[in-house]
Protein backbone atom coordinates (compact mmCIF):
# COMPACT_ATOMS: atom_id res chain seq x y z
CA UNK A 1 0.00 0.00 0.00
CA UNK A 2 1.22 3.48 -0.85
CA UNK A 3 0.53 5.31 2.41
CA UNK A 4 1.55 8.70 1.04
CA UNK A 5 -1.07 8.38 -1.67
CA UNK A 6 -3.69 7.09 0.76
CA UNK A 7 -3.05 10.03 3.09
CA UNK A 8 -3.69 12.44 0.22
CA UNK A 9 -7.12 10.81 -0.25
CA UNK A 10 -8.17 12.10 3.18
CA UNK A 11 -8.88 15.87 3.19
CA UNK A 12 -8.55 16.15 6.98
CA UNK A 13 -4.77 15.80 6.75
CA UNK A 14 -4.59 19.24 5.19
CA UNK A 15 -5.63 20.67 8.52
CA UNK A 16 -3.00 21.96 10.94
CA UNK A 17 -3.38 21.21 14.63
CA UNK A 18 -1.63 23.71 16.88
CA UNK A 19 0.41 24.69 13.84
CA UNK A 20 1.58 21.10 13.26
CA UNK A 21 0.63 18.44 10.71
CA UNK A 22 -2.04 16.14 12.10
CA UNK A 23 -0.84 12.77 13.36
CA UNK A 24 -4.14 11.00 13.83
CA UNK A 25 -3.83 8.03 16.17
CA UNK A 26 -7.45 7.70 17.28
CA UNK A 27 -9.03 5.66 14.49
CA UNK A 28 -10.30 3.13 17.02
CA UNK A 29 -12.72 5.84 18.20
CA UNK A 30 -13.63 7.00 14.72
CA UNK A 31 -11.81 6.78 11.44
CA UNK A 32 -11.24 9.62 9.01
CA UNK A 33 -13.09 9.51 5.70
CA UNK A 34 -11.54 9.64 2.22
CA UNK A 35 -12.66 12.21 -0.37
CA UNK A 36 -14.35 9.52 -2.48
CA UNK A 37 -16.62 8.58 0.41
CA UNK A 38 -17.33 12.20 1.36
CA UNK A 39 -18.15 13.06 -2.25
CA UNK A 40 -20.67 10.24 -2.56
CA UNK A 41 -22.36 11.29 0.69
CA UNK A 42 -22.42 14.90 -0.54
CA UNK A 43 -23.82 13.72 -3.83
CA UNK A 44 -26.70 12.05 -2.01
CA UNK A 45 -27.60 15.26 -0.17
CA UNK A 46 -27.09 17.40 -3.29
CA UNK A 47 -28.94 15.19 -5.77
CA UNK A 48 -31.42 12.74 -4.28
CA UNK A 49 -31.97 13.35 -0.57
CA UNK A 50 -35.37 11.87 0.32
CA UNK A 51 -36.93 9.51 2.81
CA UNK A 52 -36.88 5.86 1.78
CA UNK A 53 -39.50 3.15 1.34
CA UNK A 54 -42.56 5.29 1.74
CA UNK A 55 -42.42 7.48 -1.32
CA UNK A 56 -43.68 7.23 -4.87
CA UNK A 57 -41.82 10.25 -6.20
CA UNK A 58 -38.55 10.03 -8.12
CA UNK A 59 -36.18 11.17 -5.38
CA UNK A 60 -37.60 8.71 -2.91
CA UNK A 61 -37.21 5.88 -5.38
CA UNK A 62 -33.59 6.87 -6.04
CA UNK A 63 -32.84 7.14 -2.34
CA UNK A 64 -34.43 3.77 -1.64
CA UNK A 65 -32.44 2.14 -4.41
CA UNK A 66 -29.19 3.59 -3.13
CA UNK A 67 -29.98 2.65 0.46
CA UNK A 68 -30.77 -0.96 -0.42
CA UNK A 69 -27.77 -1.14 -2.76
CA UNK A 70 -25.64 -0.01 0.18
CA UNK A 71 -27.09 -2.82 2.28
CA UNK A 72 -26.18 -5.35 -0.42
CA UNK A 73 -22.68 -3.87 -0.74
CA UNK A 74 -22.07 -4.15 3.01
CA UNK A 75 -23.42 -7.73 3.03
CA UNK A 76 -20.94 -8.70 0.33
CA UNK A 77 -18.12 -6.95 2.17
CA UNK A 78 -18.66 -8.75 5.47
CA UNK A 79 -19.46 -12.06 3.75
CA UNK A 80 -23.16 -12.36 4.45
CA UNK A 81 -25.08 -14.09 1.65
CA UNK A 82 -28.45 -12.44 2.19
CA UNK A 83 -28.57 -8.64 2.52
CA UNK A 84 -31.66 -8.79 4.74
CA UNK A 85 -29.36 -10.00 7.49
CA UNK A 86 -27.75 -6.56 7.53
CA UNK A 87 -29.58 -4.21 9.86
CA UNK A 88 -28.43 -0.61 9.92
CA UNK A 89 -28.33 0.98 13.36
CA UNK A 90 -27.01 4.33 14.48
CA UNK A 91 -24.07 2.77 16.29
CA UNK A 92 -22.91 -0.37 18.07
CA UNK A 93 -24.52 0.69 21.33
CA UNK A 94 -27.94 0.89 19.72
CA UNK A 95 -27.41 -2.43 17.91
CA UNK A 96 -26.55 -4.25 21.13
CA UNK A 97 -29.45 -2.70 23.02
CA UNK A 98 -31.74 -3.74 20.19
CA UNK A 99 -30.67 -7.35 20.69
CA UNK A 100 -30.96 -7.07 24.47
CA UNK A 101 -34.50 -5.67 24.25
CA UNK A 102 -35.94 -7.46 21.22
CA UNK A 103 -34.35 -10.86 21.73
CA UNK A 104 -32.92 -10.90 25.27
CA UNK A 105 -36.07 -9.97 27.13
CA UNK A 106 -38.02 -12.67 25.32
CA UNK A 107 -35.50 -15.48 25.42
CA UNK A 108 -33.54 -15.02 28.62
CA UNK A 109 -35.28 -15.51 31.94
CA UNK A 110 -34.58 -16.11 35.61
CA UNK A 111 -31.84 -18.66 36.19
CA UNK A 112 -30.60 -18.55 32.58
CA UNK A 113 -26.97 -17.69 32.09
CA UNK A 114 -25.29 -15.03 29.97
CA UNK A 115 -21.57 -15.39 29.38
CA UNK A 116 -19.44 -12.36 28.53
CA UNK A 117 -15.86 -11.17 29.16
CA UNK A 118 -14.06 -8.62 31.30
CA UNK A 119 -12.72 -6.91 28.18
CA UNK A 120 -16.10 -5.67 26.96
CA UNK A 121 -16.90 -2.06 26.15
CA UNK A 122 -19.68 -0.75 28.45
CA UNK A 123 -21.95 -1.02 25.39
CA UNK A 124 -21.73 -4.79 25.51
CA UNK A 125 -21.74 -5.05 29.28
CA UNK A 126 -24.36 -2.73 30.73
CA UNK A 127 -27.35 -4.06 28.69
CA UNK A 128 -26.65 -7.60 29.93
CA UNK A 129 -25.94 -6.54 33.48
CA UNK A 130 -29.26 -4.68 33.46
CA UNK A 131 -31.14 -7.61 32.01
CA UNK A 132 -29.70 -9.91 34.70
CA UNK A 133 -30.61 -7.43 37.43
CA UNK A 134 -34.14 -7.11 36.11
CA UNK A 135 -35.06 -10.74 35.61
CA UNK A 136 -32.71 -12.81 37.75
CA UNK A 137 -30.57 -14.18 34.92
CA UNK A 138 -26.94 -14.88 35.83
CA UNK A 139 -24.15 -12.86 34.20
CA UNK A 140 -20.82 -14.69 34.03
CA UNK A 141 -17.74 -12.60 33.25
CA UNK A 142 -14.73 -14.45 31.87
CA UNK A 143 -11.34 -12.98 32.92
CA UNK A 144 -8.14 -12.46 30.91
CA UNK A 145 -4.67 -13.88 31.48
CA UNK A 146 -1.48 -11.93 32.23
CA UNK A 147 -0.93 -11.48 28.49
CA UNK A 148 -4.21 -9.66 28.12
CA UNK A 149 -5.75 -12.59 26.26
CA UNK A 150 -9.03 -14.28 27.09
CA UNK A 151 -8.69 -17.08 29.64
CA UNK A 152 -9.91 -19.96 27.47
CA UNK A 153 -10.07 -22.45 30.34
CA UNK A 154 -12.31 -20.11 32.33
CA UNK A 155 -14.36 -19.45 29.21
CA UNK A 156 -14.99 -23.13 28.72
CA UNK A 157 -15.83 -23.56 32.39
CA UNK A 158 -18.39 -20.74 32.23
CA UNK A 159 -20.36 -22.54 29.51
CA UNK A 160 -23.09 -24.94 30.53
CA UNK A 161 -26.60 -26.21 29.84
CA UNK A 162 -28.15 -23.02 31.23
CA UNK A 163 -26.15 -20.71 28.94
CA UNK A 164 -28.55 -18.82 26.68
CA UNK A 165 -26.24 -16.19 25.27
CA UNK A 166 -22.50 -15.91 24.81
CA UNK A 167 -21.32 -12.46 23.80
CA UNK A 168 -17.84 -11.03 23.37
CA UNK A 169 -15.97 -8.40 21.46
CA UNK A 170 -14.03 -9.44 18.39
CA UNK A 171 -11.23 -7.00 19.25
CA UNK A 172 -10.69 -5.30 22.61
CA UNK A 173 -10.76 -1.53 22.23
CA UNK A 174 -8.27 -1.22 25.13
CA UNK A 175 -5.91 -4.19 24.87
CA UNK A 176 -6.19 -4.65 21.12
CA UNK A 177 -6.53 -8.39 21.81
CA UNK A 178 -8.19 -10.31 18.97
CA UNK A 179 -10.55 -12.99 20.19
CA UNK A 180 -10.59 -16.12 18.06
CA UNK A 181 -14.25 -16.09 17.08
CA UNK A 182 -14.08 -19.47 15.32
CA UNK A 183 -12.42 -21.26 18.22
CA UNK A 184 -14.70 -19.71 20.83
CA UNK A 185 -17.83 -20.42 18.78
CA UNK A 186 -16.76 -24.04 18.46
CA UNK A 187 -16.49 -24.32 22.23
CA UNK A 188 -19.92 -22.76 22.66
CA UNK A 189 -21.50 -25.13 20.14
CA UNK A 190 -19.89 -28.05 21.92
CA UNK A 191 -20.73 -27.14 25.52
CA UNK A 192 -23.89 -25.09 25.11
CA UNK A 193 -25.38 -26.08 21.75
CA UNK A 194 -28.57 -24.13 22.38
CA UNK A 195 -26.85 -20.86 23.23
CA UNK A 196 -26.79 -17.95 20.79
CA UNK A 197 -23.54 -16.14 20.07
CA UNK A 198 -23.28 -12.39 19.63
CA UNK A 199 -20.09 -10.70 18.49
CA UNK A 200 -19.43 -7.02 19.16
CA UNK A 201 -17.79 -6.15 15.87
CA UNK A 202 -17.28 -2.43 16.51
CA UNK A 203 -13.50 -2.67 16.42
CA UNK A 204 -12.09 -4.77 13.55
CA UNK A 205 -10.65 -2.61 10.77
CA UNK A 206 -13.27 -3.59 8.21
CA UNK A 207 -15.74 -1.47 10.08
CA UNK A 208 -13.47 1.48 10.82
CA UNK A 209 -14.49 2.73 7.39
CA UNK A 210 -18.08 2.90 8.47
CA UNK A 211 -19.85 5.73 10.06
CA UNK A 212 -22.56 5.33 12.65
CA UNK A 213 -22.94 1.69 11.94
CA UNK A 214 -22.11 -1.74 13.24
CA UNK A 215 -22.66 -5.35 12.53
CA UNK A 216 -24.12 -7.57 15.16
CA UNK A 217 -24.29 -11.21 14.28
CA UNK A 218 -26.94 -13.19 15.99
CA UNK A 219 -26.55 -16.66 14.67
CA UNK A 220 -29.44 -18.89 13.80
CA UNK A 221 -32.21 -16.43 14.51
CA UNK A 222 -34.95 -15.75 12.05
CA UNK A 223 -37.09 -12.68 12.11
CA UNK A 224 -40.09 -11.58 10.14
CA UNK A 225 -39.69 -8.86 7.54
CA UNK A 226 -36.00 -8.53 7.95
CA UNK A 227 -34.30 -6.13 8.03
CA UNK A 228 -36.84 -3.30 8.10
CA UNK A 229 -38.58 -4.57 11.21
CA UNK A 230 -35.59 -3.32 13.18
CA UNK A 231 -35.06 -0.08 11.34
CA UNK A 232 -37.99 1.91 12.63
CA UNK A 233 -38.16 5.52 11.52
CA UNK A 234 -36.15 7.55 9.05
CA UNK A 235 -32.81 5.85 8.51
CA UNK A 236 -29.42 7.47 8.02
CA UNK A 237 -29.41 7.05 4.25
CA UNK A 238 -26.33 9.20 3.72
CA UNK A 239 -24.43 7.13 6.29
CA UNK A 240 -25.33 3.88 4.54
CA UNK A 241 -24.22 5.29 1.19
CA UNK A 242 -20.95 6.43 2.75
CA UNK A 243 -20.42 3.01 4.30
CA UNK A 244 -20.92 1.28 0.94
CA UNK A 245 -18.39 3.69 -0.61
CA UNK A 246 -15.98 2.88 2.21
CA UNK A 247 -16.36 -0.84 1.39
CA UNK A 248 -15.33 -0.04 -2.20
CA UNK A 249 -12.36 1.98 -1.01
CA UNK A 250 -11.16 -0.77 1.34
CA UNK A 251 -11.68 -3.57 -1.17
CA UNK A 252 -9.55 -1.65 -3.62
CA UNK A 253 -6.74 -1.59 -1.07
CA UNK A 254 -7.37 -5.24 -0.19
CA UNK A 255 -8.33 -6.15 3.36
CA UNK A 256 -5.33 -8.44 3.69
CA UNK A 257 -3.08 -5.46 3.01
CA UNK A 258 -5.02 -3.37 5.50
CA UNK A 259 -4.52 -6.04 8.15
CA UNK A 260 -0.84 -6.45 7.30
CA UNK A 261 -0.33 -2.73 7.65
CA UNK A 262 -2.08 -2.76 11.04
CA UNK A 263 0.21 -5.47 12.36
CA UNK A 264 3.31 -3.76 10.96
CA UNK A 265 2.51 -0.47 12.64
CA UNK A 266 1.52 -2.07 15.95
CA UNK A 267 4.75 -4.05 15.95
CA UNK A 268 6.81 -0.96 15.14
CA UNK A 269 5.08 1.09 17.82
CA UNK A 270 5.43 -1.61 20.49
CA UNK A 271 9.11 -2.00 19.61
CA UNK A 272 9.79 1.74 19.93
CA UNK A 273 7.64 2.31 23.01
CA UNK A 274 9.09 -0.60 24.94
CA UNK A 275 12.54 0.97 24.61
CA UNK A 276 11.45 4.06 26.55
CA UNK A 277 12.04 3.60 30.28
CA UNK A 278 8.89 4.08 32.34
CA UNK A 279 6.44 3.35 29.52
CA UNK A 280 4.08 0.47 30.33
CA UNK A 281 2.32 -1.25 27.42
CA UNK A 282 -0.91 -3.20 27.91
CA UNK A 283 -2.13 -6.20 25.94
CA UNK A 284 -0.40 -8.91 23.91
CA UNK A 285 3.24 -8.15 23.06
CA UNK A 286 2.83 -10.17 19.85
CA UNK A 287 1.40 -7.73 17.31
CA UNK A 288 -0.16 -10.52 15.25
CA UNK A 289 -2.48 -11.17 18.21
CA UNK A 290 -3.85 -7.66 18.30
CA UNK A 291 -5.61 -5.08 16.19
CA UNK A 292 -3.95 -1.75 15.40
CA UNK A 293 -4.34 -0.55 18.97
CA UNK A 294 -1.66 0.10 21.60
CA UNK A 295 -2.63 1.28 25.08
CA UNK A 296 0.09 2.52 27.41
CA UNK A 297 0.98 4.71 30.35
CA UNK A 298 3.99 6.93 30.86
CA UNK A 299 5.29 6.41 34.42
CA UNK A 300 3.06 8.15 36.97
CA UNK A 301 1.75 10.68 34.45
CA UNK A 302 -2.03 10.60 34.02
CA UNK A 303 -3.25 9.61 30.53
CA UNK A 304 -5.08 12.94 30.10
CA UNK A 305 -1.82 14.80 30.64
CA UNK A 306 -0.11 12.54 28.10
CA UNK A 307 -2.90 13.26 25.59
CA UNK A 308 -2.76 17.02 26.24
CA UNK A 309 0.98 17.23 25.66
CA UNK A 310 0.76 15.08 22.53
CA UNK A 311 -2.06 17.28 21.25
CA UNK A 312 0.15 20.34 21.47
CA UNK A 313 2.36 18.59 18.90
CA UNK A 314 -0.61 17.79 16.64
CA UNK A 315 -0.83 14.16 17.78
CA UNK A 316 -4.33 12.82 18.53
CA UNK A 317 -4.57 9.93 21.01
CA UNK A 318 -7.37 8.89 23.34
CA UNK A 319 -7.11 8.78 27.12
CA UNK A 320 -9.24 7.70 30.04
CA UNK A 321 -11.05 4.49 30.88
CA UNK A 322 -12.22 3.93 27.28
CA UNK A 323 -15.74 2.99 28.43
CA UNK A 324 -14.30 -0.27 29.73
CA UNK A 325 -14.15 0.32 33.47
CA UNK A 326 -14.35 -3.33 34.54
CA UNK A 327 -11.24 -4.02 32.45
CA UNK A 328 -9.40 -0.88 33.55
CA UNK A 329 -10.09 -1.80 37.20
CA UNK A 330 -8.87 -5.31 36.49
CA UNK A 331 -5.63 -3.88 35.06
CA UNK A 332 -5.17 -1.97 38.31
CA UNK A 333 -4.90 1.51 36.79
CA UNK A 334 -7.22 4.50 36.73
CA UNK A 335 -6.68 5.47 33.11
CA UNK A 336 -4.72 4.58 30.00
CA UNK A 337 -3.57 6.42 26.90
CA UNK A 338 -4.29 4.72 23.58
CA UNK A 339 -2.79 5.09 20.12
CA UNK A 340 -4.60 3.35 17.28
CA UNK A 341 -3.50 2.98 13.69
CA UNK A 342 -5.15 2.81 10.33
CA UNK A 343 -4.46 2.89 6.61
CA UNK A 344 -3.34 6.53 6.51
CA UNK A 345 -0.74 6.15 9.27
CA UNK A 346 2.89 5.40 8.54
CA UNK A 347 6.09 4.83 10.48
CA UNK A 348 6.85 8.54 10.40
CA UNK A 349 3.62 9.13 12.36
CA UNK A 350 4.84 6.68 14.96
CA UNK A 351 8.28 8.29 15.10
CA UNK A 352 6.62 11.67 15.76
CA UNK A 353 4.41 10.02 18.37
CA UNK A 354 7.40 8.42 20.13
CA UNK A 355 9.17 11.79 20.10
CA UNK A 356 6.02 13.19 21.72
CA UNK A 357 6.24 10.59 24.48
CA UNK A 358 9.82 11.63 25.16
CA UNK A 359 8.59 15.18 25.42
CA UNK A 360 5.97 14.09 27.98
CA UNK A 361 8.80 12.68 30.09
CA UNK A 362 10.76 15.90 29.72
CA UNK A 363 7.83 18.10 30.74
CA UNK A 364 7.18 15.96 33.81
CA UNK A 365 10.91 15.52 34.50
CA UNK A 366 10.69 11.77 34.83
CA UNK B 1 -0.21 29.82 27.58
CA UNK B 2 1.61 26.81 28.92
CA UNK B 3 -0.68 24.31 30.62
CA UNK B 4 2.18 22.55 32.34
CA UNK B 5 3.82 25.60 33.85
CA UNK B 6 6.28 25.25 36.70
CA UNK B 7 3.71 26.22 39.34
CA UNK B 8 1.35 23.40 38.32
CA UNK B 9 4.07 20.78 37.99
CA UNK B 10 5.39 21.60 41.45
CA UNK B 11 2.00 20.97 42.98
CA UNK B 12 1.61 17.76 40.96
CA UNK B 13 4.95 16.53 42.24
CA UNK B 14 4.36 17.65 45.77
CA UNK B 15 0.68 18.22 46.47
CA UNK B 16 -0.08 20.27 49.58
CA UNK B 17 -2.62 19.12 52.18
CA UNK B 18 -2.74 15.74 50.48
CA UNK B 19 -3.97 13.47 53.26
CA UNK B 20 -7.08 12.04 54.82
CA UNK B 21 -8.46 13.80 57.86
CA UNK B 22 -9.88 12.03 60.87
CA UNK B 23 -12.84 13.68 62.57
CA UNK B 24 -13.51 16.10 59.76
CA UNK B 25 -16.60 18.30 60.11
CA UNK B 26 -17.46 17.77 56.46
CA UNK B 27 -16.35 15.30 53.77
CA UNK B 28 -17.17 15.99 50.13
CA UNK B 29 -16.69 13.48 47.30
CA UNK B 30 -16.54 14.77 43.77
CA UNK B 31 -16.26 12.60 40.66
CA UNK B 32 -15.87 13.53 37.04
CA UNK B 33 -17.85 10.71 35.46
CA UNK B 34 -16.37 11.45 32.05
CA UNK B 35 -12.78 10.67 32.93
CA UNK B 36 -13.06 8.88 36.25
CA UNK B 37 -11.05 11.50 38.13
CA UNK B 38 -12.14 11.74 41.72
CA UNK B 39 -11.32 13.94 44.66
CA UNK B 40 -12.39 13.89 48.31
CA UNK B 41 -12.14 17.07 50.37
CA UNK B 42 -12.08 17.15 54.19
CA UNK B 43 -12.95 20.29 56.13
CA UNK B 44 -12.71 21.42 59.74
CA UNK B 45 -14.53 24.61 60.67
CA UNK B 46 -14.17 27.14 63.48
CA UNK B 47 -16.15 30.34 63.92
CA UNK B 48 -17.34 30.41 60.34
CA UNK B 49 -13.86 29.90 58.96
CA UNK B 50 -12.04 26.96 57.39
CA UNK B 51 -9.70 25.90 60.14
CA UNK B 52 -8.24 22.98 58.22
CA UNK B 53 -8.64 21.43 54.80
CA UNK B 54 -7.14 18.40 53.10
CA UNK B 55 -7.84 16.19 50.11
CA UNK B 56 -7.11 12.83 48.55
CA UNK B 57 -7.85 11.67 45.04
CA UNK B 58 -6.82 10.09 41.84
CA UNK B 59 -6.49 12.38 38.89
CA UNK B 60 -4.43 14.14 36.28
CA UNK B 61 -1.80 16.78 36.98
CA UNK B 62 -4.28 19.58 36.33
CA UNK B 63 -6.89 18.37 38.82
CA UNK B 64 -4.32 17.44 41.48
CA UNK B 65 -2.52 20.78 41.16
CA UNK B 66 -5.82 22.64 41.19
CA UNK B 67 -6.89 20.83 44.38
CA UNK B 68 -3.55 21.45 46.03
CA UNK B 69 -3.42 25.16 45.16
CA UNK B 70 -7.06 25.67 46.13
CA UNK B 71 -6.60 23.94 49.47
CA UNK B 72 -3.73 26.30 50.31
CA UNK B 73 -5.75 29.29 49.19
CA UNK B 74 -8.92 28.60 51.19
CA UNK B 75 -7.32 27.63 54.48
CA UNK B 76 -8.26 30.25 57.09
CA UNK B 77 -10.80 31.94 54.84
CA UNK B 78 -14.48 32.46 55.61
CA UNK B 79 -16.70 29.53 54.61
CA UNK B 80 -19.29 31.89 53.13
CA UNK B 81 -16.68 33.50 50.88
CA UNK B 82 -15.05 30.24 49.78
CA UNK B 83 -18.43 28.71 48.87
CA UNK B 84 -18.94 31.51 46.36
CA UNK B 85 -15.67 31.06 44.47
CA UNK B 86 -15.94 31.05 40.69
CA UNK B 87 -14.02 29.62 37.76
CA UNK B 88 -12.41 33.02 37.24
CA UNK B 89 -11.06 32.86 40.79
CA UNK B 90 -9.58 29.45 40.05
CA UNK B 91 -7.83 30.73 36.92
CA UNK B 92 -6.41 33.57 38.95
CA UNK B 93 -4.86 31.37 41.61
CA UNK B 94 -3.71 28.84 38.99
CA UNK B 95 -1.88 31.67 37.27
CA UNK B 96 -3.88 31.77 34.05
CA UNK B 97 -6.64 30.08 32.06
CA UNK B 98 -6.71 26.40 31.15
CA UNK B 99 -7.30 24.85 27.70
CA UNK B 100 -11.02 24.16 27.06
CA UNK B 101 -10.52 20.39 26.91
CA UNK B 102 -9.10 20.47 30.42
CA UNK B 103 -11.57 22.79 32.15
CA UNK B 104 -13.35 19.86 33.76
CA UNK B 105 -10.06 18.76 35.31
CA UNK B 106 -9.21 22.21 36.63
CA UNK B 107 -12.69 22.74 38.05
CA UNK B 108 -13.20 19.35 39.71
CA UNK B 109 -11.89 20.61 43.09
CA UNK B 110 -13.94 23.79 42.73
CA UNK B 111 -17.08 21.68 42.30
CA UNK B 112 -16.28 20.01 45.62
CA UNK B 113 -15.62 23.31 47.37
CA UNK B 114 -18.85 24.78 46.07
CA UNK B 115 -20.71 22.30 48.25
CA UNK B 116 -19.79 24.68 51.08
CA UNK B 117 -22.33 27.12 49.72
CA UNK B 118 -25.11 27.68 52.24
C1 LIG C 1 -15.54 -2.76 21.33
C2 LIG C 1 -16.55 -1.66 21.25
N1 LIG C 1 -17.85 -1.93 21.37
C3 LIG C 1 -18.80 -0.97 21.30
C4 LIG C 1 -18.47 0.35 21.09
C5 LIG C 1 -19.55 1.38 21.02
O1 LIG C 1 -19.66 1.81 19.72
P1 LIG C 1 -20.66 2.96 19.27
O2 LIG C 1 -20.00 4.23 19.61
O3 LIG C 1 -20.77 2.74 17.79
O4 LIG C 1 -21.95 2.76 19.96
C6 LIG C 1 -17.12 0.69 20.94
C7 LIG C 1 -16.77 2.11 20.74
O5 LIG C 1 -15.66 2.53 20.72
C8 LIG C 1 -16.14 -0.32 21.03
O6 LIG C 1 -14.85 -0.03 20.93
Amino acid sequence: MNIGKIKRDFPIFQKKINGKSLVYLDSAATSQKPKKVLDLVDDYYDQYNANVHRGIHTLSVEATEAYEAARARVAKFVGVSDPVEIIFTRNATEAINLVAYAWGRVNISSGDEIVTTIMEHHSNFVPWQQLALENGAVLKVVPIDENGELDIVAFEKALGPKTKLVTFTHVSNVLGTINDVKQLSKLVNLKSPKARIMIDGAMPPFLFGGEMISKVTLEKTTWNELPWKFEAGTPNVGGAIGLAAACDYLDELGMENVRKHDVELAQYAIGKLSKIPGVVIFGPKDATKRGGVVSFNVGPVHAHDVASILDSAGIAVRSGNHCAEPLVDFLGVSSLARASFYIYNDKTDIDIFVEGIRNVKEVFKI
Amino acid sequence: MDLYREHILEHWQNPQNFREMKKADLVVDQVNPLCGDEVTFYFKFEKGKIKDVSFVGDGCAISVASASILSEFIKGKKVAVVGKMTGEDVFEILGGPVAPARLKCAFLPLEAIRKLRV
